[in-house]
């Protein structure tokens, strides 16, 4: 589904942030990306979905060399990956349902596929009964699971994450983790970018840490 | 058919932002809005003034002031050369003495006339032409051709002052020409101009949008559509506004026209001119938009 090899990235004006990073993430796979804060975490998911592009290296996901996709091919792969993000980025001015139903706005689904598919992924996250609040008056742990009900609406088979319990208690992020268990184990494939080493002890998924733009530890698939 | 469908779910989409946000929206539409009305009122002026003038242009008529020693035998045997003129549709003879007369009737110095010893008047002969040769450039080798005869002392074409005035009204429109362009301009620059402040506005959800996979089609598609729309609101609020120009001058100019025994009423927007200032409006609002989005949204790429 990933495979990094030999990747580099530099940003303008000669920071590192990756650096020779290599490794491969299966089909179905659930992996924990760690590490400190500046450590290379959010590049490395922003190279997924070519917000930026890698300096050197392959990089291919979903069968796709993402070195050779011309930017009018970007967001064609950007709806084949669901992301969430650590501030939610939802948008205020909208009910929960719209924002949920803007990937799929997007695409250019017909109307009676969109409320369905909506509801659909709203019930997933528990929040069906909330469809036509405003995100603001949503406490935090709803407001992310209104992200994740928008990161599969689109039914992705990849999943990104990062920092999605950032702002939670531990209650609250346990929730989330398990809803991405959850979508895991019916197929998806999930990286999850967190600093909370917890989550990594409670559910013994694989764990790639970055040290430094490097990737200093691969624990390897785990049962 | 899908494709069709979103495009108009955009353009309602973008409608009901404009109506809600009314105080901005009929801001920006009411600037639009004056803005195109200049030019219209000024081609209306302009189209009405030469429509005024076109009906005498075509009897314009040339005088000849006969010289002093030519007898009435002699303008007589001249009205009949002349009459055989294929240009010429009729020739009139306008004695010294009946030239008096007229002279005395409408100009009020009948007081003033007695005291001459003699008749200070030419012999006049009127030369109606054909009309086919009642245009400016048929009239002037005729003017030079009966010039030239010898009992011809002036040969004057009468509604000169019509074709200064035609010639004055070319330029006039002409300046309204380039006053439209400069205006039309300034309604891309304005609309340009606020599609700049909504995308900035909407900064945010350019990006989530990209994010989630939106095509720069896509996002530009309503604020293209906003920039239409609010063009050709604009334009009908210019249609509105050259209309009540008209309606209020309407009743003084009846009254003006009929003090001259006229029956002229002015000509308002036909549907032609409607269209085409409506059609106007839309392109430029278009167009402000495409170069505002083109060079701002290029810019908002996710962070």
């Amino acid at each position: 589904m990933i495979q990094f090899d030999t990747v580099f990235k530099r940003y303008p004006g000669g920071y590192d942030a990756l650096k020779n990073i290599s490794f491969h993430v299966a089909d179905e796979e659930m992996v924990f990306l760690t590490g400190h804060s500046g450590a290379g975490k959010s590049t490395l998911l922003k190279l997924l979905t070519l917000i930026e592009r890698p300096t050197r290296g392959q990089l291919i996901v979903n069968n796709k060399n993402l070195i050779r996709l011309p930017g009018w091919r970007v967001p064609y792969l950007r709806r084949e990956i669901g992301v969430v993000f650590q501030d939610h980025r939802l948008l205020n001015d909208r009910t929960v349902f719209d924002n949920v139903a803007l990937p799929l706005v997007v695409t250019g689904l017909h109307r009676r596929d969109i409320g369905r598919r909506v509801r659909a992924a709203l019930d997933k996250v528990g929040l069906l009964s909330k469809e036509n609040l405003m995100p603001i008056v949503l406490s935090g742990g709803e407001q992310q699971r209104v992200g994740i009900a928008r990161a599969v609406v689109n039914k992705p088979n990849l999943l990104l994450a990062d920092e999605p319990t950032g702002n939670l208690d531990e209650a609250l992020s346990d929730e989330i983790i398990d809803l991405f268990h959850e979508f895991n184990q019916h197929g998806v494939t999930v990286l999850v970018a967190t600093h909370d080493l917890r989550h990594i002890q409670r559910l013994r998924k694989r764990v790639l840490q970055l040290q430094n733009g490097e990737l200093i530890f691969d624990s390897g698939v785990r049962s | 058919m899908n494709y069709l469908l979103r495009h108009l779910q955009v353009f309602f989409y973008t409608l009901g932002q404009l109506v809600r946000t009314p105080f901005a929206s009929l801001m920006t539409i009411s600037v639009i809005g004056i803005t195109l009305a200049l030019p219209a009122t000024l081609y209306l002026l302009v189209d009405n003034i030469q429509r005024v003038t076109a009906g005498w242009d075509g009897e314009a008529q040339i005088s000849l002031f006969l010289k002093k020693n030519v007898a009435a035998s002699g303008a007589r045997f001249l009205q009949q050369r002349l009459q055989r003129m294929p240009e010429v549709k009729h020739v009139e003879w306008i004695p010294p003495e009946k030239g008096l007369a007229e002279l005395r009737k409408v100009s009020g110095f009948s007081g003033a006339l007695k005291v001459l010893d003699e008749n200070p008047l030419p012999g006049v002969l009127v030369v109606v032409p054909k009309k086919s040769y009642a245009t400016p450039d048929g009239l002037k080798p005729l003017l030079q051709r009966l010039g030239k005869f010898s009992e011809v002392d002036l040969a004057k074409i009468d509604l000169e002052w019509v074709q200064r005035l035609q010639a004055m009204l070319q330029i006039v429109r002409r300046g309204v020409l380039v006053l439209a362009g400069l205006l039309a301009l300034a309604v891309v620059l304005i609309i340009g101009n606020t599609i700049r402040l909504a995308i900035l506005n909407r900064r945010d959800e350019i990006e989530i949008t990209k994010l989630i996979g939106a095509t720069n089609a896509f996002v530009r598609r309503p604020f293209l559509y906003s920039g239409f729309l609010q063009g050709l609101l604009g334009a009908v609020m210019a249609w509105l506004l050259v209309t009540g120009i008209l309606v209020l001058l309407d009743g003084p100019i009846q009254e003006l026209t009929s003090l001259y025994g006229s029956r002229f009423r002015v000509q308002g927007l036909n549907l032609a001119t409607s269209g085409l200032l409506l059609l106007g409006g839309g392109v430029l609002g278009w167009l402000g938009s495409r170069l505002s989005v083109g060079r701002h949204l290029r810019n908002i790429e996710p962070q």
